[in-house]
């Protein structure tokens, strides 16, 4: 039985209580925004009953004005089999970005996770080795995050009048 | 038959014009022998025998290709033999953007050559970080390693770079042999933590 949108949204809502869960569908693939407590129970349910069991992706997203929920962690998960993607997103406030990790459910959220705490600083709670994995280690500072600005800080030969800074 | 320069303008076959001969240093000359400094001779024997080693990461690598290739022929100068490790070579040419992550990397390469040893930095990106002005970008090789010579460009034509290594082999004929042992040259590797 190939499950549809509809349905997941009804069994999920039933689930969890419609009142916490936010459901969007900008395009086919039907998208969830929950509380972030709640996010290995959704994906838990997702893989037992409904089959999805591929990680597509795992990242996050900074919205600075969206004061509380600076940091949106957004997992990206299909069902190959029926053809069906899910987006779940959950908000977490910059100042206690802890959100609990999804290697025990999915292999390749390990470094996707290690990948997106080294970019947005999301502390992911339970992950085995939780560092950095692409920049320096000695960065002090979370690039992907809006206050940062894009250009290097350290260097001094490039000035705000040629470069535009 | 296309017409191009070389089949319209035919060249005269001069081999004694053709081939390049180095010049002989400064010194005094009499029947049966030849009296100069030992470090006009040692420049001069290093100039034409530099071994190059290519540390190169994007596209200035491809024009380093091109200019070690037939056309260009990097040979010309001396540079026939490409060394791919740092332990036989003289020259450390930089190509590419070389990230944060890498400077560990071209130091601990750098460290592996023995004096002496140049470095010549190829393009935008080596010599200041280029369009790379970002986080995770080293803004130019510099800042890891001592450079005697930056060559300009995004990436450099193959005459750029040979004009490059034309500057090195200056250095190199006209560097005191014990310049390594100044107290300038110690200062500046003490600037970089080489010991």
């Amino acid at each position: 039985m190939v499950i549809t949108n509809d349905e997941l949204q009804k069994q999920l809502e039933e689930k969890f209580g419609a009142d916490i869960l936010t459901f969007v569908k900008p395009s086919d693939r039907l998208s969830c925004i929950a509380p972030k407590s709640y996010n290995l129970k959704i994906l838990q349910l997702l893989f037992d009953h409904y089959n999805f069991k591929f990680l597509n992706d795992l990242t996050a997203v900074h919205y600075p004005d969206n004061i509380g929920g600076e940091l949106a962690v957004v997992y990206h998960i299909s069902n190959l089999q029926d053809k069906v993607y899910f987006r779940l997103t959950v908000f977490t406030s910059i100042g206690e970005p802890d959100v609990f990790t999804a290697t025990q459910l999915f292999s390749a959220a390990n470094w996707m996770e290690r990948e997106t705490y080294d970019f947005f600083g999301v502390q992911f709670i339970g992950h085995p080795n939780l560092k950095r994995i692409l920049n320096v280690e000695e960065m002090t500072y979370y690039p992907m995050r809006k206050e940062y600005p894009l250009e290097d800080q350290t260097r001094k030969d490039k000035d705000d009048q040629m470069f535009g800074r | 038959m296309r017409p191009v320069r070389f089949n319209i303008n035919k060249k005269p076959v001069n081999l004694t014009d053709s081939v390049m001969m180095a010049d002989m240093p400064p010194g005094h000359s009499g029947e049966g022998f030849f009296a100069t400094q030992l470090s006009h001779v040692v420049g001069l024997a290093r100039k034409n025998s530099i071994w190059p080693l290519p540390f190169a990461t994007s596209c200035c690598g491809i024009e380093f290709m091109a200019t070690m290739a037939s056309h260009y022929d990097l040979a010309r100068f001396g540079s026939e033999r490409l060394g791919f490790s740092p332990r036989q070579c003289d020259l450390l040419m930089v190509m590419g953007t070389i990230s944060k992550k890498m400077a560990p990397v071209l130091k601990q390469v750098y460290l592996q050559m023995a004096e002496p040893r140049w470095v010549l930095s190829v393009g935008a990106c080596a010599s200041s970080g280029g369009i790379f002005d970002t986080y995770s970008v080293l803004q130019g090789i510099d800042q890891v390693i001592p450079v005697d010579v930056y060559v300009p460009g995004c990436p450099p034509r193959p005459e750029g770079i040979i004009d490059g290594i034309l500057k090195i082999q200056n250095i190199i004929q006209n560097e005191d042999v014990r310049r390594r042992s100044s107290p300038v040259y110690q200062k500046l590797m003490q600037e970089y933590n080489i010991q």
